[in-house]
């Protein structure tokens, strides 16, 4: 009888279509957006995150139909990410059926719209998606900073320390993804997985770099982290989402099976 | 015959919205106008954010006084969802004390934050996620749905209700244990998202629009 560990499939959706990129470029296609929702909410996904990778004004009107579309058929918690910059971007999600949104670049360029967003709608509709990456040396004390523009601009700002002043600012939940990692298949950042689910009181979600099941686990039990995301390995379907769960409980984690 | 969702500001009525349809045959409607409300055969008050916020823009809408007829007259099916249940209750803790609609007795309390789980970790507070329901007694709007099923939640606060007898469901968190279902009457209010908890959460609300209280 506990909080179960969540598992979210993650929809990396360019122009319409749910892709992932190794690292972000070599992108394969993965299908129809609401397609892959339906069937991840039959796997039984604890919910699902929806991230419109190119974010520009062109595409904002198919993301809000298939927002709206996806919403309309799948009754788990739905987050949507990507080019989320002002509370008019907020508000028009949120109507289209999203139950959160994620703020990524936003939060880095102006903080206080992070305040601003919680305040208006809730904390428990805000996520920060921090992107870090490792910038200290072997045998130095870990560090990590956070960057911008899919992994590519540094920001200088101290990954663990940017973390608590989100939630300061009222983030209600946080998505780190290791930007090392992500699309890499080696599995999560633990380090600073650990270090920033150890440094706020609010739930962390892991993401970048899952390749095996081993690592959902490692996740949780390691990284300290209480939901983990995933894309690749169950859009290609390598693993279903209820073989990710078996395998985490068979762990000792608390699931929804 | 319409569906009620009470639009008084506070938060994300979509989701309840949409859920409802796909279960509902009849109308749904987001409104804050009170003859729209009055005149429907159900009512559904949600609530998101901090609870000073929703008290107040509960009264700024002019609401208050429309939800407390709809409380005390049982006239027909009310359903509350997250701060819709909190604010039912007498006071809460939040925001250094705020008095709510006391129409139970008790009061919102926070989780304890500094509580480890069996790994030795932290539990989080929002409580976020998917946790038992526990069906203290029966009820019509449990019909179907198998005890200590999941929910999903998302809250920082949690009612704890004074009178056993209005408790229909509970839920263990950090120590604490969360009426997280109250009602009597014509009237049921929950903590959890019946609109985000799939299967369980849908047959809820599938119980709710064939409710003949």
């Amino acid at each position: 009888m506990a909080l179960a560990k969540r598992i979210i499939p993650c929809l990396d959706v360019d122009a319409g279509r749910v892709v992932k990129g190794v690292n972000f470029v070599g992108i394969r296609d993965a299908g129809d957006p609401v397609e892959v929702a339906k069937r991840y909410n039959e796997q039984g996904a604890d919910e699902i995150t929806f991230l419109d990778i190119t974010a520009s004004v062109d595409n904002r009107g198919t993301t809000v139909d298939m927002v709206s579309r996806i919403a309309g058929e799948v009754f788990i918690p739905l987050t949507v990410g990507g080019g989320i910059r002002t509370c008019e971007d907020i508000r028009t999600m949120l109507n289209a059926g999203a139950d959160k949104v994620s703020i990524n670049t936003a939060a880095v360029f102006n903080p206080d719209f992070v305040r601003e967003a919680a305040e208006r709608f809730g904390s428990q509709c805000i996520v920060v998606a921090i992107d870090a990456k490792r910038v200290s040396q072997d045998g130095e004390t870990p560090r990590w900073e956070i960057f911008t523009h899919g992994g590519r601009k540094p920001t200088g700002l101290d990954a663990v320390e940017w973390a608590k002043k989100m939630v300061e600012l009222g983030a209600g939940e946080l998505l780190l993804t290791s930007m090392d990692r992500d699309g890499t298949k080696a599995g999560f950042d633990l380090g600073v997985t650990r270090a920033i689910s150890d440094a706020v009181s609010v739930p962390v979600i892991a993401s970048g770099g899952v390749g095996t099941l081993d690592h959902l686990v490692d996740g949780v039990l390691e990284g300290g982290a209480d939901a983990v995301l995933a894309a690749s390995i169950f859009h290609f379907a390598e693993y279903t989402i209820p073989q990710a769960k078996a395998h985490m409980a068979a762990r000792g984690i608390e699931m929804r099976l | 015959m319409t569906i009620a969702v009470i639009d008084y500001g506070m938060g994300n009525l979509h989701s309840v919205a949409k859920a409802l349809e796909h279960v509902a045959d009849e109308n749904v409607v987001i409104t804050s106008d009170p003859r729209a409300i009055r005149g429907a055969t159900r009512v559904v008050l949600p609530g998101q954010g901090a609870i000073r916020d929703c008290m107040g823009e509960l009264e700024r809408a002019e609401l208050r006084g429309l939800v407390g007829e709809l409380l005390s007259n049982h006239s027909k099916p009310l359903l509350g969802v997250c701060v819709g249940q909190q604010m039912l209750m007498e006071r809460s803790e939040e925001n250094g004390g705020i008095d709510c609609l006391a129409y139970f007795k008790g009061d919102v309390k926070r989780f304890d934050d500094q509580q480890l789980d069996e790994h030795g970790q932290r539990l989080k507070v929002p409580h976020m996620g998917w946790n038992h329901v526990a069906h203290t007694q029966g009820h019509a709007l449990w019909e179907g749905i198998e005890d200590n099923s999941r929910f999903y939640f998302v809250h920082s606060f949690y009612v704890s209700a004074s009178e056993r007898s209005k408790v229909y469901g509970a839920t263990r968190y950090a120590g604490a244990e969360a009426h997280v279902a109250i009602g009597e009457g014509s009237l049921f209010a929950v903590q959890f998202h019946p609109e985000k908890s799939a299967a369980a959460g849908l047959k809820l609300l599938e119980n709710f629009v064939r409710w003949q209280p």
